[in-house]
């Protein structure tokens, strides 16, 4: 499935909204009545990648499943900036029990709502890439072997932020943290297989796997919503730039996550049972340093002693997403009126 | 409290946690002054007419357009439009064909029957605008939205100045013209053709005039002294245009030489292919990139046939023999003569080299000052005498129909604050709304319509307009390629884009406001906002 491209309407669908297209075309975010299902308030860091990933997901879901949605957060940055006691951020029914068992707490969630006849109201399962990909794994991966009627949303910040920017399995190769720091032959975090979740989940040959950032809106909702058309297990990668554990300014937050995807680093597709059917292509395609020179975490690569030949290996990881996807730019992607 | 079960502790809203706190800059929404607006001669809004446009609100959009120029059809046509030279959408792709969108907006109403509107509330003042030209029909048209009377004299049978007996009609059809002028003078302008004005105090005394305004063009061409035979036909471009102009075409032959390298150089090179020369060849001292037409012409005038000597001179012409002097450009780019000379073979010669101003309407007048063949004005327009103004080809200026017609507004704004007795102010300029300013991801990439021209074939022996129009749907492809230039176009980025909910859409007039109390300052809606609409300022503590 491809997604249809708005045709010529001055920014198409590139922008959240847009005057002069039709209500139906427009994104969640444009709509004043969008749920917020994060309130203001919220004491995430400026420039947060994750609160706006998080309220552009559940407020797609919202709409997806008319408002009977229930979610269950792991602990993270976004359990703990959300919930300080006595406030709260949750404009939606929100659970929150452990760091590593929110796939196996949104399970039993699912299954309760089954036994009490109430099937319309669906259930996510929520959390940071630590909570996903190292702490909360195992019930994950029970969760996608058992085909609970979950949608699992990652939000990949790269890091442990929350408790001060330590690695996590999903942290970059060269990234400076808290525990990988800049010495020896291979400063930063080292070049190794981390976990690439996407494709693990897709390994469990379930109904439907997908990446996006939050640089993406239109297809991001997109993809919530086909996610909340299956039923059974779901998996969503949201890529989330974090200001604080990357050493960026807040205001580049949006603009990674683009150069994330147009660099090819961070592949954007989808997959229906373990066969990926749409890959979001390189727009204007960029060199690696155009997205690395933007992070401290990766100063250590520029500058008079820097390592080119690092950054040389990096860019042969963008090359190889761009390869094993399919990302390479368009040729025509100039003349978009034909699809009107 | 009766609690559910398992709930031991009461919650609060987040709401609660004013985080705006955290700020040290605050996003605040501006409107910045779009490049192509910055550089319309005429001050039109041009963003803000695309704007309007971008919607298929033609009328709308027309109607913007006409608040400070009242002749879009005609300025569609021969406007050299340095709008699109100033266009930041070549960051992106190539510039927004606003003069085709213009067009199309003009022919529209024109087709539609819109009319201007009408005229301001009467002040009992009279002011006499002299020529008709693009300056003085503009004036007429801006004093009569101010409530003054107007009386337009002009000394042709028709009126239009320049754009009907200098511009050909392959660039502008009579009907148009025809039309926008009328538009004009239906607004209770008293027109008075066939009038020469001789002394321009004695015509203001006897009309009782408050204030006068001088458009009277620059319709004299200049001659050079090059030995010719008496046999040997020699006229100016600006006499040969006017006659082609009142259909009473002079016989030029079929080998006409253009000595000059102005526009009206190559106006009158392709008049002559058209009205059967085989050669039409302009003779130019220096190369074309110092050529001063407009590049576009030049291009179009080679596709009809025309060819150029570049780096000669006339040097005499007898016995249908012209003798050309080779030249050379030395370091600092002027031309220089080499010594060198060539002959070719010719019927006629059309001296295009430039155009002086007849003033001798202000003879006996010592108050207005002239330097340089022009009238000097200040900003307002005014001279140096109380009352009288001046401007388009009469005055200091780069001599286009957009200038007078700019010059016309301006002056018209002059004379109503002197009317008025009060000071005349210009409204404040916003900040340049640099390539800089803007996110260019966010537009769709399209590149631009171009507009059909005639078959060159056709052109070479007809009056029939080279460049057709925009069909609707062009139009608004067109339209819709504006970057809207730091002017909000609601795209609802910063609504969406704010982690923090802070920004409230209210749509209407005002579209967004800032939420101060939850705004942290991070500046994402700055950087993603893609026309520059927003800007960082510094917390006072």
């Amino acid at each position: 499935m491809s997604e249809q491209r708005v045709h010529f309407y001055q920014v198409g669908s590139f922008a959240v909204g847009n005057r002069l297209l039709s209500a139906d075309d427009r994104t969640v975010q444009s709509s004043p009545h969008r749920t917020n299902s994060i309130d203001s308030g919220h004491r995430a860091c400026q420039g947060c990648g994750e609160a706006l990933g998080a309220r552009y997901a559940l407020d797609a879901a919202m709409r997806a499943t008319n408002g009977q949605l229930l979610a269950v957060n792991a602990t993270g940055c976004l359990e703990v900036f959300s919930t300080p006691y006595p406030e709260t951020s949750w404009r939606i029914p929100w659970l929150h029990s452990l760091f590593g068992n929110a796939p196996a707490v949104a399970t039993g969630v699912a299954a309760a709502m089954r036994v009490k006849g109430r099937s319309d109201v669906r259930v996510i399962g929520q959390a940071g890439d630590g909570g996903t990909v190292d702490i909360g794994f195992g019930t994950l991966s029970g969760m996608f072997e058992r085909n609970d009627d979950v949608l699992f949303i990652c939000y990949d910040n790269e890091g442990y932020m929350n408790t001060g920017v330590q690695r996590s399995a999903a942290t970059p190769p060269a990234a400076r943290t808290a525990t990988t720091d800049v010495v020896g032959a291979e400063p930063g975090n080292g070049f190794g297989q981390g976990k690439d979740l996407p494709r693990i989940a897709m390994a469990h040959d379930i109904p439907y796997v997908a990446t996006a950032t939050v640089a993406d809106l239109h297809d991001l909702e997109r993809k919530v919503e086909r996610a909340m058309s299956f039923r059974g297990a779901r998996y969503l990668h949201v890529f989330v730039p974090c200001p604080l554990g990357w050493g960026s300014a807040s205001n580049d937050t949006i603009h990674l996550a683009r150069l994330a995807k147009e660099t090819g680093l961070f592949p954007v597709f989808e997959a229906e049972h373990g066969v990926v059917t749409n890959v979001s292509r390189i727009r204007r395609l960029a060199p690696v340093e155009e997205y690395l020179k933007l992070q401290r975490r990766y100063a250590h690569l520029f500058g008079a002693k820097g390592r080119p030949d690092i950054v040389a290996r990096l860019q042969a990881i963008a090359d190889a997403n761009i390869a094993r996807y399919g990302l390479a730019p368009e040729r025509g992607e100039l003349d978009n009126r034909e699809d009107a | 409290m009766e609690r559910p079960f398992a709930i031991t502790l009461d919650v609060g809203t987040s709401r609660a946690n004013h985080t705006g706190s955290w700020r040290v800059e605050r996003p605040v929404y501006v409107d910045r002054l779009p490049p192509c607006n910055d550089a319309c001669p005429a001050g039109e809004n041009i963003q803000g007419w695309l704007y309007e446009a971008e919607s298929g609100g033609y009328e709308a959009a027309w109607r913007k357009l006409v608040e400070n120029n009242p002749l879009p059809a005609i300025m569609g046509r021969v406007c050299f439009h340095p709008c699109e030279s100033a266009c930041n959408r070549v960051q992106v792709d190539e510039a927004v064909g606003i003069n085709a969108v213009e067009r199309f907006l003009g022919d529209t109403a024109i087709e539609h029957g819109w009319s201007l509107p009408a005229a301001g509330p009467d002040t009992g003042k009279r002011v006499l605008v002299v020529g008709a030209g693009p300056a003085g029909l503009s004036a007429a048209y801006h004093l009569r939205l101010l409530g003054h009377q107007v009386r337009l004299v002009d000394s042709s049978p028709k009126l239009g100045g320049m754009l009907r007996y200098g511009i050909p009609a392959y660039r502008l059809p009579r009907a148009i013209l025809d039309a926008e002028i009328a538009r004009i003078t239906d607004m209770g302008v008293e027109v008075v053709a066939n009038h020469t004005v001789h002394d321009i105090d004695a015509e203001r005394r006897e009309g009782g005039f408050d204030a006068v305004f001088l458009a009277v063009g620059a319709q004299l061409g200049k001659r050079v002294n090059i030995p010719a035979g008496d046999s040997s036909k020699v006229i100016d471009a600006v006499s040969f245009l006017h006659q082609v102009a009142d259909e009473d075409p002079p016989m030029l032959g079929r080998r006409v030489i253009v000595y000059g390298g102005g526009d009206t150089a190559l106006d009158a090179a392709r008049t002559a292919r058209r009205l059967g020369a085989t050669d039409a060849v302009i003779v130019y001292r220096r190369n074309r990139d110092k050529m001063p037409a407009h590049a576009e012409e030049v291009e179009q005038a080679l596709g009809e046939g025309v060819t150029v000597r570049w780096l000669s001179t006339v040097e005499r012409f007898e016995n249908e023999r012209l003798v050309l002097e080779k030249m050379r450009l030395n370091a600092d780019g002027f031309p220089e003569p080499t010594g060198e000379y060539e002959e070719l073979d010719a019927d006629s010669l059309v001296l295009a080299l430039g155009q002086d101003t007849d003033l001798s309407l202000l003879e006996g007048n010592d108050n207005v000052e002239v330097r340089d063949g022009v009238v000097q004005v200040a900003t307002t327009m005014m001279t140096n005498e109380g009352g009288v103004f001046a401007g388009g080809d009469a005055a200091p200026s780069d001599r286009t129909a957009t200038v007078a017609v700019g010059h016309g507004k301006r002056a018209a704004r002059g004379i109503d604050a002197y009317l008025r007795n009060v000071d005349f102010v210009s409204g404040d300029r916003h900040d340049l709304a640099t390539a800089d300013h803007l996110n260019t991801w966010y537009y769709a990439d399209a590149p631009r319509t171009e507009r059909p021209e005639l078959e060159r074939i056709r052109r070479q022996t007809n009056f029939e307009e080279v460049i057709g129009g925009l069909t609707e749907e062009n139009a608004l492809f067109e339209a819709r390629r504006c970057l809207s230039c730091g002017n909000c176009f609601e795209c609802d980025n910063c609504f969406g884009v704010c982690p923090d909910n802070a920004v409230i859409k209210l749509g209407g007039d005002v579209k967004y406001v800032f939420n101060y109390d939850f705004c942290k300052g991070c500046g994402i809606c700055v950087r993603e906002c893609p026309c520059g609409a927003i800007e960082m300022v510094p917390e006072l503590i």
